[in-house]
């Protein structure tokens, strides 16, 4: 940083008559009105001399009040313990009105309290920040907040949806009345989470900005303050909360993504009942995560090779499927590469140069102001272009592997004889155990 | 037998899930930081009036800041009075900050000192402006650190077109332009 020129403190002659104070008045007013009208031609690192004060004038202090969120050692212990509680709740005590009092607590201080950030949905995109870049420096914090839910998942399923994620509690705290979401949308729009995690972990990649954190919906909420655009938005999601529970995690979340195959990995997971199941069919409808799993019936619906054939076909149809994505990420390379500030500031300028716009912009104006010169602009304009093309390349064939993963997904049968959460889609909320006549 | 062979994959699996992401923490958290806070480097900063109106919170959380020991003192103040000013007086219609957070002091023939009440600044940048074109640059903007929230990714940092803003570490949260100042924390 350009440090000034700053002349030693003190040293203000303490006497000064009457006249020379009159003298200094004079010969100061006639240097500011100088500069007031020539003042733009004046390049000099100071234009006007500090003033030496006969009256023994001291200079106020600078009031620089250090950071308030000095909390953030309280914030690992919080999340630690949170954690276990959740953990706890949900395998042991087995009562979805603790764990949604703990769901209420998180929301209260991960939210409100402290305003919601940092958060682990976001922090995926520092993981990723600190991998791309070697000089990005990933805090203490956000490498626990990162790493602490998804090894939970590993031991004990989703308790960090359940009831440690602020943005879990509070679509939550909202689902007053959830409606059943028809299983085949649900795996449609669970592509989504897919989606969104590529998108942003290519834009973190590229230096694009953190769009987890930008379009998060609820962090307006907590922090009683947002853009209209994501008041809009954080509104609409909580509205639609009310019936489809958890609008965000279930079609948007891609933190979501990560503790999903975690979780399906799972040491312990809850179960819907705490000792055998007898197939009384009462919790069927209990969840509205469509995130039980029913029992598969006693006579299979087709036979062994037609499953085979099907099964066959499908994991052909996988190459077809990643070619398509890759063709499509393709033809998106303009858009993506909008995503970053310096390509879309490249075609401002150029297009400036070319008489497109009528005016300038801010950035435009800032650019312009900075003496750099256009040409190194555009080169590097075309090498984040040159970087997103191949980044566009990689999304779409993980797209198209989503999509074959979740066709392969939808048509194998897998026996089961009782009625078993989902591994992967069930956030433990608990909603079913008391559904489930049998004792422990 | 069948059982046994099928939950010691997933336990394989679960463990190289597990080495998976202490992997991605240990590469992500090679380079380890202190705790680090965002600032505006007062040396990029343009004055564009983003500060007042992308910032998070309302009002923003950045604010004017005087650096005193590089101030003339000016009673024509270009940070203070609006360029089309009639009268060099405290009058409303004279002042260049919309809140009237900048306070004019007479201290002795012929200076001035100037003071940002910071409960009225609203970060505007104008004076900051008014006292760069014409003036010693002693008014700048700054995260107060008392307000900031430290965002993940600061809002106003993403539509700062100078790219003025940074990350500094918590210790030493101010980027000061006088290294001359008296500091009260």
């Amino acid at each position: 940083m350009k440090r000034y020129v700053v002349p030693p403190l003190g040293g203000f002659s303490p006497t000064g008559s009457r006249w020379t104070g009159r003298l200094k008045a004079v010969l100061h007013a006639l240097v500011c009105m100088f500069f007031f009208f020539f003042g733009t031609t004046a390049h000099a690192e100071f234009r006007f001399p500090m003033p030496e004060f006969a009256s023994g004038y001291t200079h106020p202090p600078v009031h620089v009040p250090g950071p308030s969120n000095m909390m953030v050692g309280w914030d690992i212990v919080v999340l630690l313990s949170t954690l276990t509680l959740a953990s706890i709740f949900v395998l042991k005590h087995r009562k979805r009105r603790e764990i949604f009092l703990l769901t209420l607590f998180s929301m209260i201080y991960f939210g409100f309290w402290r305003n919601g950030c940092v958060c682990s949905v976001g922090s995926v995109q520092n993981i990723m920040a600190g991998i791309c870049d070697p000089d990005y420096g990933v805090p203490l914090t956000v490498l626990v907040f990162f790493s602490a839910p998804l090894i939970f998942a590993l031991l004990f399923g989703r308790v960090f949806c359940a009831a440690v994620c602020p943005l879990g509690a509070i679509q939550e705290a909202v689902a007053v009345k959830p409606v059943k979401v028809p299983p085949a949308v649900e795996k449609v729009l669970s592509v989504f989470p897919y989606l969104y995690l590529g998108l942003a972990m290519l834009s973190v990649a590229m230096g694009a900005g953190f769009i987890i954190c930008q379009y998060d919906p609820f962090v307006g909420v907590f922090r009683m303050g947002a853009s209209f655009s994501m008041w809009i938005f954080g509104g609409l999601m909580l509205v639609l909360g009310i019936f489809v529970a958890r609008p965000y995690c279930r079609f948007l979340c891609p933190y979501g993504v990560l503790l999903n195959w975690c979780s399906k990995l799972s040491r312990r997971h809850a179960t819907i009942t705490p000792a055998g199941c007898i197939q009384c069919d009462l919790c069927a409808d209990s969840c509205p995560y469509n995130a039980i799993n029913e029992p598969t019936p006693s006579e299979v619906p087709e036979t062994r090779e037609q499953g085979a054939r099907r099964l066959g076909l499908l994991l052909l149809l996988f190459p077809v499927l990643v070619a398509l994505g890759v063709g499509v990420g393709c033809l998106l390379k303009e858009p993506l590469s909008r995503m970053h500030p310096t390509v879309r500031l490249a075609e401002r300028i150029a297009g400036e140069e070319l008489g497109r716009y009528a005016e300038t912009n801010i950035e435009s104006e800032a650019f312009r102001a900075s003496d750099t010169p256009n040409e190194k602009l555009y080169a590097e304009a075309m090498e984040i272009k040159e970087g997103f093309g191949i980044g566009r390349k990689w999304l779409g064939a993980f797209i198209g592997l989503v999509i074959g993963c979740k066709l392969v997904s939808v048509s194998i049968l897998r026996k089961r004889t009782d009625y078993e959460p989902d591994r992967g889609t069930c956030y433990s909320c608990g909603r079913c155990f008391k559904y489930c006549p049998v004792q422990e | 037998m069948n059982k046994n062979t099928k939950s010691g994959r997933r336990d394989f699996v679960r463990g190289a899930a597990a080495v998976l992401i202490g992997g991605a923490v240990l590469s992500a958290g090679r380079s380890r930081s202190p705790r680090l806070v965002w600032q505006i480097d007062p040396a990029k900063c343009t004055q564009c009036g983003r500060c007042a109106t992308h910032c998070v919170l309302a009002p923003s959380a950045v604010k004017c800041f005087h650096s005193y020991s590089i101030c003339g003192y000016c009673d024509l103040c270009g940070g203070y009075l609006r360029p089309d000013a009639k009268n060099r007086n405290t009058g409303a219609e004279n002042q260049l900050c919309p809140t009237a957070a900048l306070q004019r002091k007479f201290i002795e023939m012929p200076y001035y000192q100037y003071t940002i009440n910071e409960d009225l600044c609203i970060g505007c940048g104008k004076c900051v402006k008014g006292c760069s074109v014409f003036g010693n640059g002693s008014l700048y903007m700054q995260v107060r650190h008392d307000r900031c929230v430290n965002c993940n990714e600061c809002a106003i940092a993403r539509a700062c077109p100078s790219d003025a803003f940074k990350r500094v570490p918590a210790s030493d949260p101010y980027l000061l332009k006088s290294d001359q100042e008296r500091r009260i924390v």
